[in-house]
């Protein structure tokens, strides 16, 4: 209908015309909004469910109970050591990772750019893997080592890409690269530890909820509340970048800084996530395109963090509970179902990339 | 996306080296590949954590069992050096192949998902059905290695613009990171399986017992008789399918044949020393510099490259972190990477 009145512009009036562009922006509006709010509604089912249900299930009334100070045997260490960590964890995780995918997706103008595809998460788990068993580090100095791994190999990703901001297959390419040699001082790391701290090496490198401490999830609470919304408030600047950059400069938009900004902010959320959790493959992956299409095709960086946080939260849950008596690692459980929808994405984006 | 340098891999940048045509006959490629293999071999032997002296390591290889110390060591170096050279000649041409059958210039089988594939396969196979020999590793191997390449190659046929460098290797990646998920997933769950897979896992030669690798031998046999007899197709293909079809060439046949031998070679080499990032990506390219376009060389030299840059591998994993030893798998993807990075570079990959 508007499309129609659009076309015909001789029968318009420039009041007409305005009217026009304002009732699309609002529906628009409206749309994101409305897909906000349901994804919102979806992720506090899951985090509920992820709370109160599973092989031990805590009641309503009792929960509140429990956070406002109660202690009822079992239940209490229960929901305070294990279940509510892990589900406000994975939601932090969720967040963070979602929403940095968007920005890479957006800022690169590939669906299939991600931090872990360009192996930002793999240089803070090499580096933070190596700093703990060859240097017995732990607790904040591991946090700082991991988060200068991700900076160190963003860096070198950009500069070895010979960044103009345009060779985007370059980069993932170079990732690829330079992640395949990481994973392999990662694995020299791991062979050379006993099976026990192999082990735990393991469960912290693929990607997992099990020991998360409230101290960690407070440093992770910290960065995402400040990060989070610095990124969301660059996203219509954003936008306009993936216009180009010569557009992007005719708009006002300054576009080597505010791509700097973002990548600096965006880099440095994963990498302070992911010393705490490990990479949980895919998340960032997945999240950038479906919250896209939720959103009637247009990107959107809070319902992409909303979105990473349903699924890692949703991934913890089946993890946990879903196979047996072992407990999956929540990125063993995201890596899983995200490789087919990698290759979906591959198959599926001959309509979005057209060359190069 | 510039189009020219990516589809013709070969030709382009190798047609205007005159220099290249030193080392082109193929009596100085197998006269210098050998003495490369034997120089290689010679500093296997002496070099590693116990250090044995030239005329010590002679005596030793060729006397009897003295029950001395440095006898052992020449004993189990012995055996690695010759699995290197197997495993590394028998990566190098499946690379090889592939590149050439792909017209890919980074097909290389860790990049492509083949070897995590095979890895998959072999650590369902000791986790399900507790097996431990080498000849039930190499079938499960081969089966997971055939799957992963048909994967891969399918998913990167239907994505935009045909099967390109970048959507096979993505779609490398994500079959590796798939696989590499469950893999954790099953070690996390059982310590047992975590134990005899972690030292598989990384490509080592060490410990690799020779009468159990015999058993697999024919298999080696089989994938090497395939892919070198695939050089004039390869030279062929590298003209362009039409080309290839008008210079007589049954271009579907030729890529089945080489695809199988590829796949078997390198079942066979991720069964025997797991899986060995970057050698097939990094000798087909180096002695391409050397020999010139003709894949027909590039296969004799990559056939007596391999060995070389796997033993070299080794061998310099033993001495650069003491005590501990990395291994080899580790240390060509650490050669390996910066090479992978020089190619994306220089094929203009936007």
């Amino acid at each position: 209908m508007a499309l129609e009145t659009l076309e015909s512009p001789s029968e318009t009036t420039k009041s007409e015309a305005a009217t026009v562009v304002r009732t699309v922006r609002r529906r628009v509006r409206r749309r994101h909004l409305l897909v906000l709010v349901a994804i919102g509604a979806l992720w506090l089912g899951l985090f509920a469910a992820r709370v109160l249900l599973g092989d031990f299930t805590v009641t309503i009334p009792d929960f509140f109970r429990i956070l406002f100070g109660a202690d009822i045997p079992v239940a209490t260490f229960e929901v305070m050591e294990s279940k509510l960590p892990r589900a406000v964890m994975a939601t932090l995780a969720g967040l963070a990772f979602g929403a940095s995918g968007a920005v890479f997706q957006s800022m690169l103008r590939n669906p299939l750019a991600s931090p872990d595809v360009i192996g930002v998460t793999m240089g803070s788990s090499a580096a933070a893997v190596v700093a703990m068993t060859v240097f017995g580090m732990d607790g904040l100095p591991l946090a700082l080592v991991a988060i200068l791994g991700g900076l160190a190999v963003a860096c070198a990703v950009l500069f070895l890409s010979g960044s103009k901001g345009a060779a985007t297959y370059r980069m993932i390419l170079v990732g690829i690269g330079l992640a395949a040699a990481l994973q392999s001082v990662i694995q020299w790391v791991f062979t050379t530890t006993d099976v026990y701290k192999a082990q735990d090496a393991m469960v912290w490198l693929t990607g997992s909820l099990n020991s998360v401490t409230w101290s960690e999830i407070l440093r992770v609470t910290v960065t995402v509340a400040i990060l989070l919304p610095v990124v969301a408030a660059m996203s219509p600047r954003l936008q306009m970048l993936e216009l180009g950059d010569d557009a992007a400069q005719g708009l006002g938009v300054r576009a080597t800084q505010t791509r700097a900004l973002l990548m600096g902010a965006v880099v440095l959320m994963i990498a302070i996530t992911t010393s705490v959790v490990g990479p949980i493959s895919f998340v960032a992956l997945l999240a950038g395109p479906i919250a896209r299409r939720l959103n009637g095709g247009r990107p959107s960086i809070p319902i992409a963090a909303l979105v990473g946080a349903c699924i890692v939260v949703a991934a913890d849950y089946v993890g946990a509970y879903l196979f047996g008596a072992s407990n999956l690692p929540v990125g063993v459980v995201t890596g899983i179902a995200g490789a087919p929808f990698l290759l979906w994405l591959l198959i599926a984006s001959r309509r979005t990339i057209k060359d190069g | 996306m510039t189009q020219a340098p990516v589809s013709e891999p070969r030709t382009a940048p190798a047609a205007g080296r005159g220099r290249s045509a030193r080392l082109g006959s193929p009596a100085s490629i197998v006269g210098v590949g050998l003495a490369a293999i034997l120089g290689a071999a010679v500093l296997s032997l002496m070099i590693g954590a116990h250090f044995v002296s030239l005329p010590d390591a002679f005596t030793h290889l060729f006397g009897s069992d003295d029950g001395s110390q440095a006898y052992a060591v020449i004993d189990s170096r012995v055996d690695r050096t010759l699995v290197a050279v197997l495993v590394g000649a028998a990566v190098a041409i499946a690379g090889v192949v592939m590149q050439g059958i792909t017209r890919n210039p980074l097909a290389d089988p860790g990049i492509l998902g083949v070897n995590s594939g095979a890895a998959l396969a072999v650590i369902l196979g000791i986790y399900w059905f507790d097996v431990t020999t080498m000849a039930a590793y190499v079938w499960l191997a081969l089966l997971g290695a055939a799957v992963a390449a048909v994967v891969v190659y399918a998913v990167a046929s239907l994505g935009p613009r045909g099967p390109q460098p970048v959507t096979m290797a993505l779609a490398g990646a994500a079959l590796t990171a798939g696989a590499t998920s469950i893999t954790a997933g099953i070690m996390v769950s059982s310590s047992e399986t975590l134990e005899v897979f972690r030292f598989w896992q990384v490509g080592s030669v060490s410990g690799r017992d020779m009468g159990a690798v015999a058993g697999v031998l024919p298999l080696f046999a089989i994938g090497f008789v395939l892919c070198l007899i695939m050089g004039g197709i390869l030279n062929a293909l590298a003209l362009g399918d039409d080309l290839a079809r008008a210079l007589g060439q049954r271009v579907m046949v030729g890529r089945a044949v080489g695809a199988l031998g590829a796949v078997i070679l390198c079942a066979s080499a991720t069964a025997v020393a797991g899986p060995i990032a970057f050698v097939g990506l990094v000798v087909p390219h180096v002695v391409q510099l050397l020999v010139g376009p003709d894949y027909r060389r590039i296969l004799l030299g990559s056939l007596l490259g391999g060995p070389v840059l796997m033993i070299l591998a080794d061998t310099l994993g033993r001495v650069v972190t003491p005590p501990a030893e990395v291994s080899v798998g580790i240390m060509t993807a650490v050669i390996g990477a910066p090479v992978l990075i020089f190619l994306v570079r220089r094929m203009g990959v936007r």
